[in-house]
């Protein structure tokens, strides 16, 4: 195979060309069909929510879309290795490299086409849908869901998540719960340092800065529970911000509410009238 | 200098300084406070704290810490409190700092202790004004958290210097709680208390032994 492969009486460039081809067509078939019907089904973050259904096709697409990448290198590193591989005892220079406009200008036009299709997509996935997927999009969203919405003030402090809601009566909790089946609107800022509320299994993931106001939204689309965690390093017990939060029934959430009033009572009573955003007072000593 | 020189003095430097970075980063993870277990009470155990607005000693003595009373009545300077599973802990807390006020109200209310309240210097409440709030101690895996009211701003007699005793200005809260099962859960103070740093939450806030710690049901 070796001696067969060496430029000097191998195959002509074309038949390596083909051989190729051949071998990277059928490793991309293979790796793309399980990309899609294997692993894809199980990829994050799920299927929870309206958002995070529309990140894991998103993650499908992205991953198919690496695959022919990742086995054109993979190929052309594993054949020119094996094929091309000088013999034992010849020493000699490979043939002088004088360009090759023609794959210079395909290859250019190929990814120049792959990024620009990618970001026309990824503006399309965060604009169009109306949805913003599932990121914080700051305190002036660009993509707003019709309809009614659930609004959840979401506070990050050093270590603790709870969750403000203004619709009753401002009262708020340390689980977070929502809806079923209904578009929730959060907005997310923080009393102290930046942290960052990340709904793992809702697709959800928004940055919390203290006196700023970062809106995301998220339809659930079944009950069940998910993890909350804080996803930028906020100190000592960085590790320990997480929390468990619940998407109800709607009678469930409307029960769960009303429950949540009664118990947080004797504290609603002292919080300061809602806002977007709180600045870190008191600062009566420390700061 | 011979090349064999030369790479026996950069092995020998280099041998030098990964055992000096493991020695600082075992040092680093074995720096944990010292454990204090819990005096026995009837049905579980009785928890004695003070808090103080100045530790008074280095290495920080200007820091505000905790401290914890050991069943022969002596104070130690540490935040990881030994208890009993599945039992009652009866807490007594000492507070002879001043007010700062919670940042977030919400921790203005008790949770978790039985009746959801405790008494400030025997009054029974399930609520403080969150403006009056010097610490508050929390365990929030066990949805517990208790405000602690602070000493007037212009109290005579307040206590500089730890431990702190009973003669000098303070206000006494009392709460009882019922633990669960073993593990260690943390335990920390959510009003932003650490003088003289950025935005009250450096210092004493990020260090166990002083605002934080580990409340080790066994």
């Amino acid at each position: 195979m070796a001696s067969e492969a060496l430029p000097s009486g191998g195959p002509p460039e074309r038949v390596h060309g083909r051989r190729l081809f051949v071998i990277w067509a059928a490793l991309t078939v293979v790796g793309v069909l399980l990309i899609v019907f294997v692993a894809g089904p199980h990829m994050p973050p799920g299927n929870f929510s309206q958002e995070a259904r529309d990140q894991r096709h998103i993650n499908i697409l992205l991953a198919a879309l690496a695959v022919p990448v990742l086995f054109g290198v993979w190929t052309c590193l594993a054949y020119i290795f094996t094929t091309f591989r000088q013999g034992e005892g010849e020493l000699q220079d490979g043939p002088p490299v004088r360009g090759h406009p023609r794959l210079q200008v395909v290859w250019v036009v190929a990814t120049a086409a792959i990024v620009l299709s990618l970001g026309a997509f990824g503006t399309e996935e965060l604009l169009g849908s109306a949805k913003g997927a599932g990121g914080g999009q700051g305190p002036d969203p660009l993509a707003v869901p019709a309809g009614q919405k659930v609004q959840v003030q979401v506070i990050g402090q050093q270590w603790a998540w709870t969750f403000r809601y203004p619709a009753y009566g401002g009262v708020e909790t340390s689980q977070l719960a929502l809806p079923e089946g209904q578009t929730t609107e959060l907005h997310v800022t923080s009393l102290d340092v930046s942290h960052s509320f990340w709904a793992i299994q809702l697709g959800v993931k928004a940055d919390a800065i203290p006196g700023n106001d970062n809106v995301a939204f998220v339809t659930p689309r079944h009950t069940g529970s998910f993890e909350i965690r804080c996803a930028e390093l906020c100190g000592l017990w960085h590790g320990h911000m997480h929390n468990t939060g619940v998407v109800m029934t709607q009678a469930g959430f409307a029960a769960w509410i009303k429950q949540q009033q009664a118990a947080n009572a004797p504290a609603t009573k002292t919080l300061p009238p809602y806002s977007t955003h709180y600045f870190p007072d008191p600062i009566r000593r420390a700061g | 200098m011979s090349v064999g020189a030369k790479a026996l003095a950069i092995g020998c430097a280099t041998a030098l300084a990964i055992v000096l970075v493991a020695l600082y980063i075992v040092d680093f993870l074995a720096a944990t406070p010292s454990t204090v277990k819990a005096a026995s009470a009837p049905g579980g155990a009785r928890l004695t704290l003070q808090t103080v607005a100045s530790y008074g000693h280095s290495p920080h003595p200007d820091w505000v810490s905790y401290l914890v009373q050991d069943g022969g009545g002596k104070w130690h300077h540490t935040t990881v409190f030994k208890v009993p599973a599945h039992s009652l802990v009866h807490v007594t807390i000492y507070q002879y700092d001043t007010a700062t006020g919670l940042r977030n109200p919400f921790w203005s209310q008790v949770r978790g202790t039985v009746g959801g309240s405790m008494t400030v210097d025997g009054k029974t409440m399930n609520a403080l004004n969150p403006d009056l709030a010097s610490h508050t101690f929390a365990i929030p895996d066990m949805g517990i958290s208790v405000p602690l009211k602070g000493v007037a701003d212009d109290a005579k007699n307040q206590c500089s210097v730890a431990p702190c005793p009973l003669s000098q200005a303070h206000t006494t809260v009392t709460f009882t709680f019922r633990t669960g099962k073993p593990g260690k859960y943390r335990w920390q103070c959510f009003v932003p208390c650490a003088a003289s740093f950025i935005f009250g939450n450096g210092g004493p806030m990020q260090s166990p032994g002083w605002m934080d710690g580990y409340l080790v049901v066994a």
